[in-house]
């Protein structure tokens, strides 16, 4: 048992690391991060960050060469991930496009199509969404009612998506909708991929709780979009989605905010009734929780991480993460707001202030625990795909979607 | 990296897991819980002829010299498995004493026997129903002898050579008391784990040698049994996860299965993320204790404190989900209960742990 590289990840952690070396900037402490003024100027920026990446060779490492990628073993995506975050480099936008529609078109699109759309997602030229939940379908995802209709070789598409991120800034995205509401629910989908510019979609930003506008509500009023771009066939629409939303949850990892280092130096310097924070027992019990969980979610990474390194596919301990996290930052940041005592709710424009990052996890964890799959959805794909328990009975079993009750919410 | 038992290591852990299913351990703490015995001499027996017990002790003193890693694997197994049996007095905690502390004769003297089985060590620390420190152990070390009374010795009953936490004026530190001495008063004590026979102890002017120790001994030495302890409550969860899983697929009420009950299945989801979150942190133990690595005191509260949770969730959790079932004598449920609060109970308590892991993290980050 150790933390040790092979002989060959050694190699490549040097490889990658003297690459990042000699184009990037080392970050200056464990809390430095990129961080950009505005989405446009960020967007900006990681766009030339990827075309750099691109030029070196260490773009969508998993990818097949012939697209833009390197081929890389999980192993070395890990370890990429590793050295990359000692540097100080722009981040986000491309995720979901070179994450889920980059495999969905590897597996499902034509050669011609493949060759014309991966390039510019793996060079960052190009932006990519996903377009899958709809008002009435968040966890029962395939309760969607978008409609696609077929006219000789032409579908018309009508209806409405939700929660899409980047959906502004996207050019393409890949979309799920009913082109058969007389069959059931998993059956009369049909997917496809779309281009954000074609006449009849309309983008508005959804405000959450924050304040901020980070996912957008998208209508669909008669976009037409050519058969040549449906992926999978008429009615495999379901099939097709499984293979994004197996990437959303492997991609949906630690929460971010606040953690038990955070608030362990908070309660170090912090007066709790005339002592330190850290000398009340209370404050001691939660902060040694924390660090369990945290440690646990740690090594257990590391136990996911010794199964890649030896070519295994690793266990299912990697679905606790979100639970784990998600419900940890909520205690933490909520935990740091009432240390801060009243103070605790106001709100600063000042740079850095400590209410902000705390007020930052309160809002922020509310809508992790739902993002990527709510805790209860992942509660069901713990207890069903890895302890093996059987599915819930469902109402709609084998009834024609149109047939289905619906609720008024 | 390689955070993962080697392949010897999980074929060990087969092979005790095996052996312990054959041999009913399950069924023997249940005999034992029912019974007069402290506890079950045929497969304490079997478990010294597998060598378990000679695991981590070097050869040079008659054990096998493997590491600690091998004895976390057995741990395990014994805890998944109730087996009840001296081993985590002897072996954790009296063998763990000597070879850490004691000198070359007192290695020449006990080691060999605690390997073989022929000795049974025991652990005499607590006095009271407050946790023991520094400067509450009253019991004490002048001129060669041993006074006071230690409570809840686990095998106390059963053992012949006793690690003894005493005082002699300048600080606390670690005793060797052998059995045949003079002046050792033994009396059992009921718990509610009766598959763990417990004693109390009256040293009275009892000699005794001393460990080359103090204090910060006394923790380390807790420290390194915390990992081990922590093994064993993390096969016992693991088991009741899989007993409430099992007995949830097979029983049915309004005409299903209740496992198709998203009230059971969340239930069993959260057992799972306790059990792996403890996996995890057990590990990291292991890793510190195997490699004697400096973040030890911090690991080990690590593991104990997620290890103990974790236990408690699904020994709990086990008995809601057998519903009736699950709080009748004759179901296993019980038993796992029990000794869930035995093993919590046993080296300290969960807030002290918890305690204990903040403090070794301000020590290890100064500001």
């Amino acid at each position: 048992m150790d933390f040790n590289d092979t002989p060959e990840e050694a190699k490549f952690r040097k490889e990658a690391y003297e690459w990042l070396a000699s184009n990037a900037e080392l970050k200056e402490g464990p809390k430095d991060s990129w961080r950009a003024s505005s989405e446009e100027e960020g967007l900006k920026q990681v766009k030339v960050w990827q075309k750099k990446l691109h030029e070196g060779g260490w773009a969508c490492l998993h990818w097949p060469k012939t697209y833009g990628g390197r081929e890389s073993t999980p192993i070395e995506r890990v370890i990429w991930g590793q050295e990359v975050s000692k540097f100080k480099v722009p981040g986000g936008y491309l995720e979901i496009g070179q994450g889920m529609a980059g495999p969905v078109m590897m597996m499902y699109a034509t050669e011609e199509q493949k060759e014309r759309y991966l390039p510019p997602l793996a060079t960052g030229e190009e932006i990519w969404c996903q377009l899958f939940s709809e008002p009435a379908a968040g966890s029962d995802v395939a309760g969607i009612k978008t409609k696609a209709e077929l006219d000789g070789d032409t579908w018309t598409i009508n209806g409405q998506k939700v929660w899409t991120s980047g959906a502004h800034f996207s050019d393409y995205g890949i979309l799920v909708t009913r082109s058969d509401p007389s069959a059931p629910k998993h059956k009369g989908l049909t997917f496809f991929f779309v281009d954000m510019k074609s006449p009849g979609i309309e983008v508005k930003p959804i405000k959450q709780i924050s304040g901020g506008a980070n996912f957008n509500e998208v209508y669909f009023t008669d976009v037409k979009i050519p058969d040549s771009q449906r992926l999978g066939a008429v009615g495999d629409g379901w099939k097709v989605s499984l293979t994004t939303l197996m990437n959303e949850r492997l991609a949906v990892g630690d929460a971010s905010g606040p953690d038990f280092e955070e608030a362990f130096s908070l309660a170090r310097g912090q007066d709790l009734n005339g002592k330190l924070a850290i000398e009340n027992d209370s404050v001691r019990e939660k902060l040694a929780d924390w660090y369990c969980q945290q440690s646990g979610l740690k090594y257990a990474k590391y136990r996911n991480i010794s199964a890649l390194s030896r070519g295994e596919t690793p266990g299912p301990q990697s679905s606790i993460t979100k639970i784990v996290s998600g419900n940890k930052l909520q205690e933490i940041a909520n935990f740091g707001l009432d240390m801060l005592d009243s103070a605790g709710i106001l709100r600063t424009d000042e740079e850095g202030a400590e209410q902000s990052m705390y007020q930052y996890g309160f809002y922020g964890a509310a809508g992790i625990r739902i993002a990527g799959g709510t805790d209860e959805i992942l509660k069901n794909i713990i207890s069903e795909q890895v302890l093996g328990m059987p599915q819930d009975m469902r109402a709609d079993k084998g009834l024609p979607f149109n047939e289905i009750p619906t609720g008024n919410k | 990296m390689n955070f993962e038992f080697s392949a010897d290591q999980m074929q060990l852990k087969d092979i005790a897991r095996k052996f312990l299913e054959k041999e009913e351990s399950v069924k023997r703490a249940r005999n034992v819980l029912e019974g007069e015995a402290s506890y079950d001499e045929d497969l304490w027996s079997q478990i010294i002829e597998m060598g378990f017990t000679a695991t981590a002790i070097p050869e040079e003193y008659g054990g096998l010299g493997l590491g600690y890693l091998e004895l976390c694997v057995i741990a395990e197994e014994l805890g998944r498995s109730l087996a009840p049996t001296p081993f985590s007095s002897s072996v954790y905690l009296a063998s763990e004493a000597i070879i850490n502390f004691g000198d070359e004769s007192q290695k020449q003297s006990y080691l060999p026997g605690l390997a073989s089985g022929e000795k049974i060590g025991a652990f005499a620390h607590s006095e009271t129903n407050t946790s023991p420190t520094e400067t509450n152990i009253s019991c004490s070390f002048s001129g060669g002898t041993l006074s006071g009374t230690k409570i809840a010795v686990a095998d106390g009953d059963v053992a012949n050579t006793f690690i003894v936490t005493a005082n002699n004026g300048s600080g606390v530190g670690l005793y060797l008391v052998d059995g045949t001495a003079d002046g050792i008063e033994m009396e059992p004590q009921a718990t509610l784990d009766p598959s763990r026979s417990h004693a109390s102890i009256t040293f009275s002017n009892t000699p005794a040698t001393e460990l080359k120790s103090d204090w910060s001994d006394v923790l380390s030495l807790l420290d390194r049994a915390a990992v081990l302890f922590s093994f064993e409550q993390l096969g016992g969860a693991e088991a009741c996860m899989d007993m409430a899983k099992e007995y949830a697929m097979g029983r049915y009420a309004f005409g299903r299965s209740i496992a198709s009950f998203q009230a059971i299945k969340h239930k069993l989801a959260d057992m799972f993320i306790a059990v792996e979150l403890a996996r995890s942190n057990c590990y990291y133990g292991a890793w510190a204790l195997s490699t004697d690595a400096p973040e030890l005191p911090t690991a080990a509260a690590t593991c104990r404190v997620s290890a103990s949770q974790a236990f408690h969730e699904c020994s709990k959790e086990n008995i809601q989900t057998h519903g009736g079932m699950g709080f009748t004598w004759e179901f296993d449920c019980h038993l796992y209960y029990r000794r869930c609060r035995q093993l919590a109970a046993n080296i300290g308590s969960q807030s002290i742990w918890k305690d204990k892991l903040i403090g070794s993290l301000e020590r290890a980050n100064q500001i």
